[in-house]
């Protein structure tokens, strides 16, 4: 049976992993490779970088990293962040990577996501929605720069579009909940799953070890957290072994 | 040595690393010489059925394959790579594979495509690539697969590898020197190397 898949997704920028990883024992908690091989051998069943390197400069070192990365992970990989053209797919997955997100770009130019899923196939693209209730016909409109900047677009048909454009999974960020610990976004999940046939990947809002159940229950096929297992609120395994209780498939 | 035939883009430095884990030279290559000399080759793939068939004939890699399949040479599909070895697909309108296996590559019917993730398999009876490998998943990323073979193939249990995701479909097969997996072993952890390492025994 396929199982539910946990995501740790680590910020980086300049090649380092920036926002401090709570790890016993790291040797150094800012080197992206460590920190990926420990969660790929904690039981990850994805990775995902974001970068958010300010320069040019900076993002050139990502390449390097992914690098590094993929020469010791074998788990899939997935890179967002600073993605505008085709080419710099091309370059991600050629350095390693499996799988690209992207968010502000496609929302520039929506034909970005046919030219990459026409030329890698729609299972590279991960489809990055940062969405909030808003006055839109759905409820719920698309965001950029972490939920401040307000795009006028209504998220619901923007799921729809991408779908058609050629997204391969959806990672669904509800940015009235991000940061809140406060649980996965249920209601959202519920309403973008009612018209979404490709996957959904749930992010925003885990704090306590029953909100991933809840986001599954919802109907997220993925569930992706960053500071709960940076800080070390829980392991993998404990939310693994919580799910498992639940009745879900997971993989060990 | 092993090669990985190189006829496209995609991510093939995780495959070169894998295979590098066994200890054997790894080359990743798009030269026929280097093809058809090699111990084992692996056809990797990613995209669309018709896009990747293309590429592929773009640096005769049909010929490499079907010239190693007559000379009982060992190659590992992988991906899309295992479906452009059977005859047709049916991925953005019908189009013909490179042929060396039975079988036709068609839409899964399940309510969330691509199939993406980690899901278990029931190896073949005979499984060379699953052995000792048990209660394991594997990565999966796609949305065809072959769901039925032509009966006589269909009806040799000791070859065929499925998994259930919708429907039943062939996540590997074990056919003479022929073998292929619908997962990606490059990408599915401890269980993935051990089947590589099998793989790379039988050569």
């Amino acid at each position: 049976m396929l199982t539910k898949r946990i995501i740790p997704c680590l910020d980086v920028a300049g090649g380092r992993v920036v926002k401090g990883v709570n790890f016993q024992n790291l040797r150094d908690a800012g080197d992206p490779v460590e920190l990926a091989k420990r969660y790929g051998d904690a039981g990850a069943d994805e990775l995902t970088f974001l970068d958010i390197s300010a320069s040019n400069e900076d993002r050139s070192t990502t390449l390097t990293m992914v690098e590094r990365t993929a020469d010791q992970l074998f788990i899939p990989l997935t890179v967002g962040g600073g993605i505008r053209q085709v080419d710099d797919v091309n370059a991600l997955l050629r350095a390693g990577a499996d799988k690209i997100s992207i968010n502000t770009a496609a929302i520039r130019n929506p034909t970005l996501i046919n030219e990459i899923s026409d030329r890698f196939g729609n299972q590279v693209l991960v489809m990055s929605v940062d969405a909030k209730r808003a006055a839109t016909p759905s409820g719920y409109e698309v965001t950029t720069h972490g939920g401040k900047t307000s795009t006028g677009i209504d998220a619901l048909a923007w799921v729809e579009e991408v779908i058609a454009r050629g997204a391969g999974e959806i990672l669904l960020n509800s940015m009235d909940f991000d940061g809140t610990a406060s649980g996965y976004d249920l209601e959202m999940i519920r309403d973008v799953r009612d018209i979404c046939d490709i996957p959904v990947i749930a992010s925003g809002g885990a704090g306590k070890l029953e909100d991933f159940g809840r986001a599954l229950e919802a109907g997220a096929d993925a569930l992706l957290a960053a500071s709960v297992f940076h800080f070390g609120r829980f392991t993998i395994g404990e939310v693994k072994a919580e799910l498992i209780n639940e009745g879900y498939s997971i993989r060990l | 040595m092993i090669a990985i035939l190189d006829y496209g883009s995609g991510n093939l430095r995780s495959a070169q690393r894998a295979f590098e884990l066994t200890d054997h030279e790894v080359l990743v290559t798009d030269k026929i010489d280097v093809a058809l000399a090699a111990d084992g080759l692996v056809v990797p793939g990613v995209g669309a059925f018709a896009a990747c068939m293309e590429q592929l004939v773009a640096i005769n890699g049909h010929e490499i394959i079907r010239r190693r399949v007559e000379s009982g040479m060992a190659i590992l599909g992988i991906c899309v790579g295992m479906q452009i070895l059977f005859d047709s697909g049916t991925e953005k309108g019908d189009h013909k594979g490179v042929g060396v296996l039975d079988g036709q590559v068609s839409r899964l019917r399940a309510p969330v495509l691509p199939h993406i993730g980690w899901n278990s398999v029931e190896p073949a009876k005979e499984s060379k690539l699953f052995a000792g490998i048990e209660k394991e998943s594997f990565y999966f990323v796609h949305s065809y697969a072959v769901t039925q073979r032509p009966h006589s193939a269909q009806s040799d249990a000791s070859r065929n590898t499925y998994t259930e995701y919708g429907e039943r479909f062939l996540s590997a097969i074990e056919s003479g020197h022929i073998s292929a997996t619908q997962f990606h072993p490059e990408k599915s952890g401890k269980a993935g190397e051990r089947l590589i390492k099998n793989w790379v025994e039988t050569l």
